[in-house]
């Protein structure tokens, strides 16, 4: 007998996991990986915070602790510590009653769950719009989750580096009533470049304007600028306008629990009444999917969340990561400037969290691989926790050769 | 075509929400959520017996609902290789970063030799497609999806764009939500009957036999749940042959491998017949229950395939149903499972306090009857025995459970399913004296 999948195609790698599995086979001493999408030390190793190690330590030596399930929604005391997190402990959608929300398996089980309660209980042909420029899994999330694929709104000013503000609002004015509008919080991944505050009430404007619901995805929240309260200013500010609104929340990198897969999801709604139904039915939807989350991570970032102390230090973590990064990003665009590399380069520090987009063409990216083995996504993308004091001039002067060699194509 | 017919209508879509408009009745002055028209979803029946049971002051209250091990004095149970397991991770300082997106494969390989055998040969020749999951639940969305994406139809004609899977009746409550939220459409062949309280073998074999050829069956590998009745090793080799006349893909899901008997080999001896019959298998494995790591979402989905090529593609195909679910797998259980499984010490306790776990509940079913019988009840409770693995049905009406309920504060399931995790020896006696008082 033979399989009934024996004619399965093979599908395309993931672009990004493929560059990653061609860094590891490189052996070239020079290599350095500009693609890696998690945190690294100075000296380039993946880092753990100590306030989360803590943390797991009193949860080995505890002797109460136990694997049980969680509840469908998770763990409450993590979901509620989470939406505070956010929307901040006053905000009034939390007073109203307003939000819903329940732990995910980090992000993109956030935006799965949200996307897949749209289109099963509000309707299955909602627009969504994803800024031109994003994570590449954001267009895979929406069609998996029953809803059309995602249409574009503007986004990247490619002279500049920066937002594209008219552009942006020219694409979400004609944005049909209802429609999903896709938002990055802070720390744009993959540009670095977030509306200012000027813009962001702009972008709001036309949010209310034309009646359109954001989703907001979180993943950098006190990573990008250092401060939880700065990195939550744009998602508070539509909060306040009372919109209907969904949010996404990622503590991979904010908490560094990569694999633990921490997240959360709320729903926040613009009059009070339908949180039991949401509820329901974000359970329902969880429940055919993987019927309750992973306990280990929402335990120890709600111990992290709960407690004055653990909160205290983890806030002094984010402050030393997001430095190390500002550190990178002022140090490169320094070398860039020193070797004379040609182009305009403030945006390497006007970006802001972990990614900066060089406006290198893919054919300057393959080159930079090829002769210097420094690896970077085909977007031009450079992650800039993969940089060291060590490394820091060897990927400038690369970037000069190939800004100098390689005839912009694309 | 009838006959799928007759099948799919067993199918439910999936609640739509009809308009977000208030009706004109109800005009409300302030503008609406567009989320306040959601429907309530249907409350979780297993859930309400907990809360009512939380509720209860009796001291001699029961839960019977409940959906986890439980050790003799009533309390959630933690492997003591799995405690050990843990110290020694936190001690070795892993770090944090993301699994790949098919998962841990140290760990995948591990839980495909226990499921298959150290000496299967697909495991050996790379002739298995496999991926990590979140748990039981995560491997059957994960099966349901690549199912509804690739079940070619039989003679090379068109695909089914929701191919029918078929589930025993009755099966876990949540099995057709997941595969109704796959896309599969969701029929039921008979399984369970109410009379005997055993399996109506005739029944089974023949509903598979009338049913669409080429359907995608379900079977629960051991301590089958809700009703703890298996086949015997001759009707699974029975239920094999007819499963390969009608060419019928086996869909195992295997929540209870080890915790059944105490043995992973004879737990595991249905999926194994089949794979020596020359089914190409499709298996969902949870390690919930044997490793009682059940809120770390540890769990395996594996092909079997006639070539690694065909592994390699399916493989390729399981990573993308799974980036846009959750782009990676959680890691705090595998690391333990392989922790475990690493030292031969820690396996030998690991298979030791598994095995405790299943004689406990089987002997809390040998005491259970015992007393039954004792008190002179004039039904026949050969089935509290003769079922298997964590659940027992035991043919208690609905009218008696809420007579157990509410004059005894023994709470269980409409449906009279009762969990033996939630029997101890301390309140055996009480149970059996209930159940006979409301069953006389």
């Amino acid at each position: 007998m033979s399989s009934i999948f024996s004619s399965v195609p093979t599908a395309p790698p993931d672009a990004i996991l493929g560059l990653t599995a061609q860094f590891r086979a490189d052996p070239d001493p020079r290599k350095v990986n500009l693609g890696v999408g998690a945190f690294r030390t100075s000296s380039n190793k993946p880092y753990v915070l100590p306030v989360v190690r803590r943390v797991e330590q009193q949860l080995a030596d505890d002797p109460s602790a136990t694997h049980e399930y969680l509840p469908q929604d998770g763990l409450q005391s993590f979901c509620d510590a989470s939406a505070r997190l956010i929307l901040g402990a006053d905000s009034p959608a939390l007073a109203d009653g307003r939000v819903t929300t329940v732990q995910a398996l980090s992000g993109t089980g956030a935006l799965r769950v949200g996307f897949a309660f749209v289109a099963n209980f509000i309707s299955s042909s909602t627009s969504v719009y994803v800024p031109k420029q994003t994570w590449s899994n954001h267009r895979n999330v929406i069609p998996a989750a029953g809803l059309p694929r995602a249409l574009e709104y503007r986004y990247l000013d490619p002279r500049t580096g920066a937002v594209d503000i008219a552009a942006l609002v020219e694409d979400l004015d004609k944005a049909p009533a209802g429609s999903i509008i896709l938002l990055h919080g802070c720390a744009h991944n993959p540009t670095g470049a977030d509306p200012t505050q000027p813009q962001w009430l702009q972008i709001l404007d036309v949010v209310k304007r034309r009646k359109l619901v954001p989703f907001f995805d979180n993943a950098y929240q006190g990573f990008a600028s250092g401060s939880l309260e700065t990195d939550a200013w744009s998602v508070r500010t539509f909060v306040a306008a009372g919109l209907d609104m969904l949010v996404a929340q990622s503590y991979a990198k904010n908490m560094g629990m990569y694999g633990e897969r921490v997240g959360a999801l709320s729903v926040v709604a613009s009059s009070a009444g339908a949180e039991d139904a949401v509820r329901s039915q974000l359970k329902a939807t969880i429940r055919a999917m993987y019927s309750s989350p992973p306990k280990h991570g929402a335990m120890v970032a709600a111990a992290i969340l709960g407690d004055e102390k653990l909160f205290a230090e983890w806030e002094g973590e984010l402050v030393k990561m997001s430095a190390r990064i500002m550190d990178m990003r002022v140090k490169l665009k320094a070398a860039l400037e020193k070797n004379a590399t040609p182009g305009n380069w403030d945006r390497i520090t006007s970006q802001i969290g972990m990614f900066s987009y060089t406006g290198l063409t893919s054919q300057q990216v393959t080159f930079m691989r090829e002769k210097y083995h420094v690896y970077m996504t085909a977007n031009g993308r450079i992650s800039m926790a993969g940089l060291t004091d060590d490394t820091v001039q060897y990927v400038a002067d690369a970037m000069k050769d190939a800004v100098e060699s390689v005839v912009k194509q694309d | 075509m009838f006959r799928q017919t007759l099948f799919r209508h067993l199918s439910r879509p999936l609640p739509r929400l009809l308009s977000t408009q208030p009706s004109a009745a109800f005009a409300p002055a302030v503008p609406t959520s567009r989320f306040a028209g959601v429907p309530k979803g249907p409350e979780d029946a297993i859930l309400g017996v907990t809360v009512a049971f939380n509720a209860d002051p009796n001291p001699n209250k029961i839960n019977l609902g409940v959906g986890a091990y439980r050790d003799d004095v009533g309390l959630p149970f933690v492997l003591s290789p799995v405690r050990e397991a843990e110290r020694r991770i936190v001690h070795a300082q892993h770090h944090m970063e993301y699994l790949p997106v098919a998962g841990s494969r140290t760990f995948v390989d591990k839980a495909i030799r226990l499921a298959y055998g150290e000496h299967n040969h697909h495991v050996k020749t790379g002739q298995v497609a496999s991926i990590q999951t979140l748990s039981g639940t995560g491997a059957c969305r994960m099966a349901g999806v690549l199912i509804q994406r690739f079940l070619p139809a039989l003679d090379g004609g068109p695909r089914d764009e929701s191919p029918l899977v078929l589930l025993p009746n009755p099966s876990w409550a949540n099995h057709a939500a997941i595969f109704r939220d796959s896309g599969c459409a969701v029929g039921q062949y008979k399984y369970y009957d109410p009379a005997t309280k055993n399996l109506d073998f005739e029944g089974c074999v023949s509903s598979l036999e009338d049913a669409p050829d080429g359907s995608v069956v379900l079977l629960h590998a051991c301590a089958h749940n809700p009703t703890g009745v298996d086949p015997t090793p001759e009707q699974w080799a029975k239920l094999s042959a007819v499963l390969k006349e009608k060419r019928h893909q086996p869909l195992f899901d295997m929540a209870y491998q080890g915790f059944t008997s105490g043995d992973m080999e004879v737990d595991a001896a249905s999926v194994r017949r089949f794979v020596d019959d020359g089914h190409r298998i499709v298996l969902a494995q949870s390690f919930s229950k044997n490793f009682g790591l059940y809120g770390q979402r540890v769990g395996c989905l594996s092909v079997l395939t006639d070539s690694q090529e065909e592994a390699l593609a399916i493989d390729s195909q399981l990573k993308i149903i799974a980036r846009p679910m959750y782009s990676n797998p959680p890691i705090a259980g595998v690391r333990i499972v392989e922790e475990v499984l690493s030292d031969p010490e820690l396996e030998r306790q690991w298979r030791a306090e598994m095995k405790g776990m299943a004689e406990r509940i089987i002997s809390m079913r040998t005491m259970l009857k015992g007393y039954l019988e004792e008190l002179g009840s004039a039904q026949n409770w050969d089935h509290i025995t003769n079922q298997n693995g964590m659940f027992c049905f035991s043919g208690i009406s609905k009218e008696q459970v809420a007579k157990l309920r509410d004059e005894h504060s023994v709470y269980l399931t409409e449906n009279g399913r009762i969990s033996m995790a939630g029997v101890t020896s301390q309140n055996v006696g009480y149970l059996a004296d209930a159940v006979h008082k409301v069953t006389k």
